[in-house]
């Protein structure tokens, strides 16, 4: 299940439709906010409707194939966000904890550098859009689609 | 054709251009864009047509939805 909405969710509602369907064994969760860092005021997300959620769901089947999940879910958010707020829920589930980490840390890495969106910061009042991946995210290799 | 444009191009009003019947393929256009907006041109720009990615040159038909992308910067 994936979702890309302007509107911010509740995560707690998000966990209880996803254990609903989640099966038995482990099941793991990420939440991602907008950070702060070097004075950010707004982060504001682009999207193109329809390719972004194709492919996300891609990437979701491909986890789910690969880390044999029992099920999977990604709610992103677009728009304008402020530092604090909410952005990604990422939840993955399979018959045992590693399976269920190992596939959220790799699903919550690739949205990070692959999903199809365009983010705009704000910072002193004067909006600039990013070109690429942020590099202050760890050393995670950039990734393109293919 | 349906023209839309992402991140940095989404400002440029490319749904308002009447696409000429000359145009029937995605180099074509790329060079027609490219006249009014250098920066539709650059390589970097990435084309998807009917919400698929494509490479090189592909043909085109007045009903595509054509929707050129700027790098992705992740999620």
């Amino acid at each position: 299940m994936i979702r890309v909405q302007r509107q911010p969710f509740d995560a707690a509602e998000e966990l209880r439709a996803f254990m609903a369907r989640a099966g038995e064994g482990a099941v793991a969760t990420f939440i991602g906010t907008v950070r702060a860092e070097d004075g950010v005021e707004a982060l504001t997300l682009d999207h193109y409707p329809g390719f972004t959620e194709k492919q996300i769901t891609a990437l979701v089947s491909a986890m789910i194939d690969q880390h044999r999940l029992a099920a999977a879910a990604v709610v992103h958010r677009f728009g304008r966000m402020q530092p604090g707020d909410p952005i990604l829920f990422a939840a993955t589930a399979a018959p045992h904890r590693r399976a269920a980490l190992d596939a959220l840390a790799e699903l919550v890495e690739r949205l990070k550098t692959e999903a199809p969106f365009w983010k705009k910061e704000q910072r002193g009042g004067i909006e600039h859009w990013l070109d690429v991946p942020r590099a202050s995210d760890e050393a995670s290799p950039e990734r393109t689609l293919p | 054709m349906r023209l839309l444009a992402f991140g940095k191009l989404s400002h440029l009003n490319v749904d308002d251009l009447a696409v000429p019947p000359t145009v029937t393929d995605t180099d074509a256009l790329r060079r027609f864009l490219g006249q009014r907006w250098p920066q539709i041109a650059a390589p970097e720009i990435r084309i998807a047509v009917n919400q698929t990615l494509v490479q090189g040159v592909v043909p085109l038909s007045p009903d595509d939805e054509i929707a050129f992308l700027p790098p992705m910067s992740g999620g």
